[in-house]
Protein backbone atom coordinates (compact mmCIF):
# COMPACT_ATOMS: atom_id res chain seq x y z
CA UNK A 1 0.00 0.00 0.00
CA UNK A 2 3.19 2.26 0.79
CA UNK A 3 5.21 1.05 -2.10
CA UNK A 4 6.20 3.27 -5.14
CA UNK A 5 4.33 1.78 -7.68
CA UNK A 6 1.42 2.16 -5.72
CA UNK A 7 1.81 6.07 -4.93
CA UNK A 8 3.04 6.48 -8.39
CA UNK A 9 -0.12 5.27 -9.60
CA UNK A 10 -2.26 7.13 -7.23
CA UNK A 11 -0.37 10.57 -8.51
CA UNK A 12 -0.45 9.84 -12.00
CA UNK A 13 -4.16 9.40 -12.02
CA UNK A 14 -4.67 12.40 -10.17
CA UNK A 15 -2.89 14.74 -11.96
CA UNK A 16 -4.43 13.28 -15.27
CA UNK A 17 -7.72 13.47 -13.79
CA UNK A 18 -7.13 17.19 -12.80
CA UNK A 19 -5.65 17.81 -16.11
CA UNK A 20 -8.95 16.57 -17.68
CA UNK A 21 -11.29 18.55 -15.50
CA UNK A 22 -9.09 21.91 -16.50
CA UNK A 23 -9.46 21.37 -20.41
CA UNK A 24 -13.17 21.02 -20.02
CA UNK A 25 -13.82 23.60 -17.64
CA UNK A 26 -11.59 26.10 -19.80
CA UNK A 27 -15.02 26.20 -21.78
CA UNK A 28 -17.05 28.08 -19.32
CA UNK A 29 -14.98 31.62 -19.97
CA UNK A 30 -16.95 33.55 -21.91
CA UNK A 31 -15.20 37.48 -22.82
CA UNK A 32 -16.89 40.42 -23.99
CA UNK A 33 -16.93 39.62 -27.90
CA UNK A 34 -18.01 42.54 -30.26
CA UNK A 35 -17.24 41.79 -34.06
CA UNK A 36 -18.08 43.31 -36.68
CA UNK A 37 -18.47 43.26 -40.51
CA UNK A 38 -19.59 44.39 -43.75
CA UNK A 39 -20.18 42.81 -46.82
CA UNK A 40 -21.15 45.02 -50.07
CA UNK A 41 -21.85 43.16 -53.63
CA UNK A 42 -19.61 45.09 -55.99
CA UNK A 43 -20.36 43.39 -59.47
CA UNK A 44 -22.73 40.73 -60.65
CA UNK A 45 -19.75 39.13 -62.97
CA UNK A 46 -22.60 36.58 -64.87
CA UNK A 47 -25.96 35.21 -64.16
CA UNK A 48 -26.87 31.99 -66.51
CA UNK A 49 -28.89 29.26 -66.62
CA UNK A 50 -26.39 26.11 -66.69
CA UNK A 51 -27.18 23.51 -69.22
CA UNK A 52 -28.40 20.77 -66.44
CA UNK A 53 -31.17 23.63 -65.62
CA UNK A 54 -29.80 25.05 -62.50
CA UNK A 55 -28.98 29.10 -62.13
CA UNK A 56 -25.64 29.94 -61.35
CA UNK A 57 -24.28 33.65 -60.65
CA UNK A 58 -21.11 34.87 -59.49
CA UNK A 59 -20.33 37.74 -57.74
CA UNK A 60 -17.69 40.19 -57.11
CA UNK A 61 -18.08 40.87 -52.68
CA UNK A 62 -16.01 43.52 -50.74
CA UNK A 63 -15.76 41.90 -47.37
CA UNK A 64 -14.61 44.04 -44.32
CA UNK A 65 -14.08 42.44 -40.99
CA UNK A 66 -13.22 43.20 -37.34
CA UNK A 67 -12.98 39.86 -35.47
CA UNK A 68 -10.18 40.61 -33.26
CA UNK A 69 -12.39 40.51 -30.02
CA UNK A 70 -12.99 36.72 -30.72
CA UNK A 71 -10.08 36.16 -30.05
CA UNK A 72 -8.63 34.96 -26.52
CA UNK A 73 -5.50 32.93 -24.93
CA UNK A 74 -7.65 29.91 -25.79
CA UNK A 75 -8.13 30.45 -29.24
CA UNK A 76 -6.21 28.14 -31.70
CA UNK A 77 -8.32 29.27 -35.21
CA UNK A 78 -11.15 31.39 -36.40
CA UNK A 79 -13.03 29.96 -39.18
CA UNK A 80 -14.84 32.57 -40.87
CA UNK A 81 -17.23 32.12 -44.00
CA UNK A 82 -19.52 34.01 -45.85
CA UNK A 83 -22.90 32.37 -46.98
CA UNK A 84 -25.83 33.39 -48.85
CA UNK A 85 -29.25 32.67 -47.53
CA UNK A 86 -32.62 32.73 -49.19
CA UNK A 87 -35.81 30.96 -49.78
CA UNK A 88 -37.55 29.42 -52.63
CA UNK A 89 -40.81 27.72 -53.68
CA UNK A 90 -39.39 24.12 -53.51
CA UNK A 91 -37.19 24.76 -50.28
CA UNK A 92 -37.67 26.34 -47.18
CA UNK A 93 -34.10 27.69 -46.36
CA UNK A 94 -31.25 27.86 -48.91
CA UNK A 95 -27.67 28.45 -47.73
CA UNK A 96 -24.99 28.47 -49.70
CA UNK A 97 -21.34 29.19 -48.85
CA UNK A 98 -20.10 31.79 -51.30
CA UNK A 99 -16.21 32.24 -49.15
CA UNK A 100 -14.09 30.88 -45.96
CA UNK A 101 -10.48 31.92 -44.40
CA UNK A 102 -9.31 30.36 -41.99
CA UNK A 103 -7.84 33.29 -39.27
CA UNK A 104 -4.41 31.75 -37.19
CA UNK A 105 -3.64 34.82 -35.45
CA UNK A 106 -5.57 38.02 -33.69
CA UNK A 107 -3.32 40.35 -35.86
CA UNK A 108 -5.19 38.94 -39.18
CA UNK A 109 -8.63 39.31 -38.13
CA UNK A 110 -9.00 42.66 -38.91
CA UNK A 111 -8.92 42.85 -42.57
CA UNK A 112 -10.67 44.10 -45.73
CA UNK A 113 -11.07 41.55 -48.95
CA UNK A 114 -12.21 41.96 -52.56
CA UNK A 115 -12.97 38.62 -54.22
CA UNK A 116 -15.36 37.07 -56.32
CA UNK A 117 -16.85 33.94 -54.87
CA UNK A 118 -14.76 30.90 -53.90
CA UNK A 119 -17.85 28.56 -54.10
CA UNK A 120 -19.99 28.00 -56.78
CA UNK A 121 -23.29 29.95 -56.16
CA UNK A 122 -25.62 27.37 -57.82
CA UNK A 123 -29.51 27.31 -57.05
CA UNK A 124 -31.81 23.66 -57.25
CA UNK A 125 -33.69 24.85 -59.39
CA UNK A 126 -33.82 28.10 -61.40
CA UNK A 127 -34.96 30.47 -58.94
CA UNK A 128 -32.85 33.62 -58.60
CA UNK A 129 -33.81 36.12 -60.84
CA UNK A 130 -35.17 38.79 -58.97
CA UNK A 131 -33.97 37.09 -55.58
CA UNK A 132 -33.61 38.83 -52.50
CA UNK A 133 -31.20 37.46 -49.93
CA UNK A 134 -29.19 37.60 -46.69
CA UNK A 135 -25.53 37.60 -46.57
CA UNK A 136 -23.84 36.23 -43.31
CA UNK A 137 -21.00 36.24 -42.12
CA UNK A 138 -20.72 33.09 -39.81
CA UNK A 139 -17.44 32.53 -37.81
CA UNK A 140 -16.18 29.25 -35.61
CA UNK A 141 -14.03 29.49 -32.76
CA UNK A 142 -11.82 26.51 -32.71
CA UNK A 143 -9.98 26.74 -29.51
CA UNK A 144 -6.65 24.78 -28.37
CA UNK A 145 -8.90 22.61 -25.88
CA UNK A 146 -12.84 22.32 -24.63
CA UNK A 147 -16.06 23.64 -26.38
CA UNK A 148 -16.39 25.09 -29.73
CA UNK A 149 -18.91 27.54 -30.05
CA UNK A 150 -20.29 29.87 -33.25
CA UNK A 151 -21.79 32.57 -34.34
CA UNK A 152 -22.92 35.05 -37.12
CA UNK A 153 -24.30 38.40 -38.29
CA UNK A 154 -26.71 38.58 -40.70
CA UNK A 155 -26.68 41.52 -43.42
CA UNK A 156 -30.09 41.55 -45.26
CA UNK A 157 -31.07 43.68 -48.23
CA UNK A 158 -29.23 42.15 -51.33
CA UNK A 159 -30.24 41.09 -54.34
CA UNK A 160 -30.06 39.47 -57.53
CA UNK A 161 -31.22 41.12 -61.20
CA UNK A 162 -34.10 40.18 -63.25
CA UNK A 163 -32.76 39.01 -66.31
CA UNK A 164 -29.65 36.85 -67.06
CA UNK A 165 -26.67 38.22 -68.15
CA UNK B 1 -2.54 -38.55 5.82
CA UNK B 2 -6.13 -37.10 7.14
CA UNK B 3 -4.60 -33.69 8.25
CA UNK B 4 -2.27 -33.79 5.02
CA UNK B 5 -5.28 -34.39 2.55
CA UNK B 6 -7.03 -31.76 4.80
CA UNK B 7 -4.09 -28.74 4.58
CA UNK B 8 -3.70 -30.06 0.49
CA UNK B 9 -7.35 -29.42 -0.32
CA UNK B 10 -7.55 -25.78 2.15
CA UNK B 11 -4.57 -24.81 -0.32
CA UNK B 12 -6.27 -25.47 -3.30
CA UNK B 13 -9.37 -23.85 -2.58
CA UNK B 14 -7.44 -20.66 -1.37
CA UNK B 15 -6.00 -20.08 -5.21
CA UNK B 16 -9.42 -21.08 -6.90
CA UNK B 17 -11.20 -18.32 -4.63
CA UNK B 18 -8.23 -15.70 -5.42
CA UNK B 19 -8.44 -16.72 -8.91
CA UNK B 20 -12.09 -16.43 -9.17
CA UNK B 21 -11.95 -13.29 -7.42
CA UNK B 22 -9.57 -11.65 -9.79
CA UNK B 23 -11.60 -12.78 -12.46
CA UNK B 24 -14.29 -11.00 -11.43
CA UNK B 25 -12.88 -8.16 -10.34
CA UNK B 26 -11.34 -7.77 -14.14
CA UNK B 27 -15.01 -8.34 -15.24
CA UNK B 28 -16.09 -5.39 -13.29
CA UNK B 29 -13.54 -3.45 -14.78
CA UNK B 30 -14.53 -3.77 -18.12
CA UNK B 31 -18.50 -4.00 -17.55
CA UNK B 32 -17.94 -0.56 -15.98
CA UNK B 33 -16.23 0.44 -19.11
CA UNK B 34 -18.82 -0.47 -21.22
CA UNK B 35 -21.73 1.09 -18.96
CA UNK B 36 -19.32 4.15 -19.13
CA UNK B 37 -19.51 4.30 -23.00
CA UNK B 38 -23.15 2.92 -23.50
CA UNK B 39 -24.22 5.66 -21.23
CA UNK B 40 -22.29 8.38 -23.20
CA UNK B 41 -23.85 6.85 -26.76
CA UNK B 42 -27.54 7.97 -24.79
CA UNK B 43 -26.34 11.06 -23.44
CA UNK B 44 -24.98 12.43 -26.85
CA UNK B 45 -27.55 10.87 -28.79
CA UNK B 46 -25.25 9.54 -31.48
CA UNK B 47 -23.77 6.37 -32.45
CA UNK B 48 -19.87 7.04 -31.61
CA UNK B 49 -19.58 9.94 -28.84
CA UNK B 50 -16.18 10.13 -29.42
CA UNK B 51 -14.02 9.89 -32.46
CA UNK B 52 -10.28 10.42 -33.69
CA UNK B 53 -9.39 12.07 -36.55
CA UNK B 54 -7.65 10.40 -38.53
CA UNK B 55 -6.38 12.44 -41.55
CA UNK B 56 -5.39 15.67 -42.25
CA UNK B 57 -7.95 17.22 -44.10
CA UNK B 58 -9.34 19.57 -41.40
CA UNK B 59 -6.10 21.46 -40.70
CA UNK B 60 -4.70 23.54 -38.97
CA UNK B 61 -7.98 23.43 -36.88
CA UNK B 62 -7.90 19.48 -36.09
CA UNK B 63 -4.82 17.35 -36.66
CA UNK B 64 -4.30 14.17 -37.15
CA UNK B 65 -4.75 12.36 -33.45
CA UNK B 66 -7.30 14.68 -31.88
CA UNK B 67 -10.48 13.75 -30.24
CA UNK B 68 -13.49 15.11 -31.32
CA UNK B 69 -16.81 15.27 -28.74
CA UNK B 70 -19.65 14.54 -30.61
CA UNK B 71 -23.47 15.36 -30.49
CA UNK B 72 -26.63 14.77 -32.35
CA UNK B 73 -29.81 16.25 -31.86
CA UNK B 74 -33.08 17.20 -33.67
CA UNK B 75 -31.92 20.58 -34.68
CA UNK B 76 -31.53 21.59 -38.21
CA UNK B 77 -28.37 20.76 -39.95
CA UNK B 78 -26.98 24.44 -41.00
CA UNK B 79 -23.70 25.92 -42.76
CA UNK B 80 -20.60 26.69 -40.69
CA UNK B 81 -21.47 22.99 -38.46
CA UNK B 82 -18.69 20.47 -38.19
CA UNK B 83 -20.61 17.21 -38.94
CA UNK B 84 -19.42 13.56 -38.99
CA UNK B 85 -20.49 11.69 -41.49
CA UNK B 86 -20.77 7.78 -43.29
CA UNK B 87 -20.72 7.26 -46.54
CA UNK B 88 -22.44 4.20 -47.91
CA UNK B 89 -19.92 1.48 -48.89
CA UNK B 90 -17.20 3.21 -46.54
CA UNK B 91 -16.74 2.06 -42.82
CA UNK B 92 -14.34 5.16 -41.66
CA UNK B 93 -16.49 8.16 -40.62
CA UNK B 94 -15.57 11.64 -42.23
CA UNK B 95 -15.55 14.61 -40.26
CA UNK B 96 -15.60 17.90 -42.32
CA UNK B 97 -17.89 21.58 -42.35
CA UNK B 98 -21.03 21.89 -44.34
CA UNK B 99 -20.93 24.65 -46.89
CA UNK B 100 -24.06 24.21 -48.81
CA UNK B 101 -27.34 23.55 -47.36
CA UNK B 102 -31.07 23.06 -49.24
CA UNK B 103 -33.57 22.06 -46.73
CA UNK B 104 -37.51 21.25 -48.25
CA UNK B 105 -40.59 23.12 -47.74
CA UNK B 106 -42.78 20.87 -46.74
CA UNK B 107 -40.50 17.47 -45.85
CA UNK B 108 -37.84 19.17 -43.84
CA UNK B 109 -35.22 16.94 -45.56
CA UNK B 110 -32.35 18.19 -46.27
CA UNK B 111 -29.39 18.21 -49.06
CA UNK B 112 -26.11 18.82 -47.50
CA UNK B 113 -23.09 19.23 -49.22
CA UNK B 114 -19.23 19.06 -46.82
CA UNK B 115 -16.04 20.08 -47.44
CA UNK B 116 -12.57 19.71 -45.43
CA UNK B 117 -11.24 23.03 -44.29
CA UNK B 118 -8.10 21.97 -45.53
CA UNK B 119 -9.41 20.22 -48.73
CA UNK B 120 -9.47 22.13 -52.39
CA UNK B 121 -12.54 20.56 -53.74
CA UNK B 122 -15.85 19.97 -52.26
CA UNK B 123 -16.39 16.10 -50.92
CA UNK B 124 -18.77 15.01 -53.84
CA UNK B 125 -15.46 12.84 -54.68
CA UNK B 126 -15.62 11.06 -51.61
CA UNK B 127 -19.35 10.45 -51.89
CA UNK B 128 -20.63 7.04 -53.34
CA UNK B 129 -21.65 6.86 -57.17
CA UNK B 130 -24.10 9.58 -58.18
CA UNK B 131 -24.17 10.85 -55.12
CA UNK B 132 -24.58 14.54 -55.06
CA UNK B 133 -25.61 15.31 -51.23
CA UNK B 134 -25.45 14.19 -48.10
CA UNK B 135 -28.81 13.29 -46.07
CA UNK B 136 -29.91 13.46 -42.42
CA UNK B 137 -29.57 9.85 -42.10
CA UNK B 138 -25.70 9.95 -43.08
CA UNK B 139 -24.82 12.13 -40.06
CA UNK B 140 -23.66 10.67 -37.35
CA UNK B 141 -23.12 13.78 -35.33
CA UNK B 142 -21.67 17.55 -34.80
CA UNK B 143 -18.44 18.35 -33.57
CA UNK B 144 -19.02 20.47 -30.07
CA UNK B 145 -15.78 19.90 -27.75
CA UNK B 146 -12.20 18.66 -28.82
CA UNK B 147 -8.75 17.28 -26.95
CA UNK B 148 -5.72 17.51 -28.81
CA UNK B 149 -3.14 14.74 -28.80
CA UNK B 150 -5.39 12.18 -26.82
CA UNK B 151 -6.32 10.41 -29.89
CA UNK B 152 -2.80 8.98 -30.96
CA UNK B 153 -3.00 5.71 -28.39
CA UNK B 154 -5.95 4.99 -30.74
CA UNK B 155 -4.06 5.35 -34.19
CA UNK B 156 -0.79 3.66 -32.71
CA UNK B 157 -2.84 0.62 -31.43
CA UNK B 158 -4.86 0.59 -34.88
CA UNK B 159 -1.45 0.48 -37.10
CA UNK B 160 0.55 -1.29 -35.07
CA UNK B 161 -1.39 -4.28 -33.34
CA UNK B 162 1.43 -5.54 -31.91
CA UNK B 163 1.38 -3.06 -29.30
CA UNK B 164 -2.04 -3.53 -29.05
CA UNK B 165 -1.10 -7.09 -27.87
CA UNK B 166 1.88 -6.48 -26.16
CA UNK B 167 -0.03 -4.09 -23.78
CA UNK B 168 -3.22 -6.60 -23.09
CA UNK B 169 -0.36 -9.38 -22.34
CA UNK B 170 1.40 -6.78 -19.90
CA UNK B 171 -2.02 -5.89 -18.09
CA UNK B 172 -3.04 -9.83 -18.11
CA UNK B 173 0.59 -10.45 -16.27
CA UNK B 174 -0.23 -7.73 -13.75
CA UNK B 175 -3.45 -8.74 -12.95
CA UNK B 176 -2.36 -12.41 -12.86
CA UNK B 177 0.81 -11.85 -10.66
CA UNK B 178 -0.47 -8.88 -8.36
CA UNK B 179 -1.23 -10.27 -4.47
CA UNK B 180 -4.69 -8.42 -4.19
Amino acid sequence: MHSFGYRANSLLTFAVTILAFMCAIVSFSFSNQTPSAQIQILNINWFQKQPHGNDEVSLTLNITADLQSLFTWNTKQVFAFVAAEYKTSKNSLNQVSLWDAIIPEKEHAKFWIQISNKYRFIDQGYNLRRKDFNLTLHWHVMPKTGKMFADKIVMSGYSLPDAYR
Amino acid sequence: MGWMGETIDSIKSIQIRQLLTQAISLGMIVTSALIIWKALMCVTGSESPVVVVLSGSMEPGFKRGDILFLHMSKDPIRAGEIVVFNVDGRDIPIVHRVIKVHERENTGEVDVLTKGDNNYGDDRLLYAEGQQWLHRHHIMGRAVGFLPYVGWVTIIMTEKPIIKYILIGALGLLVITSKD
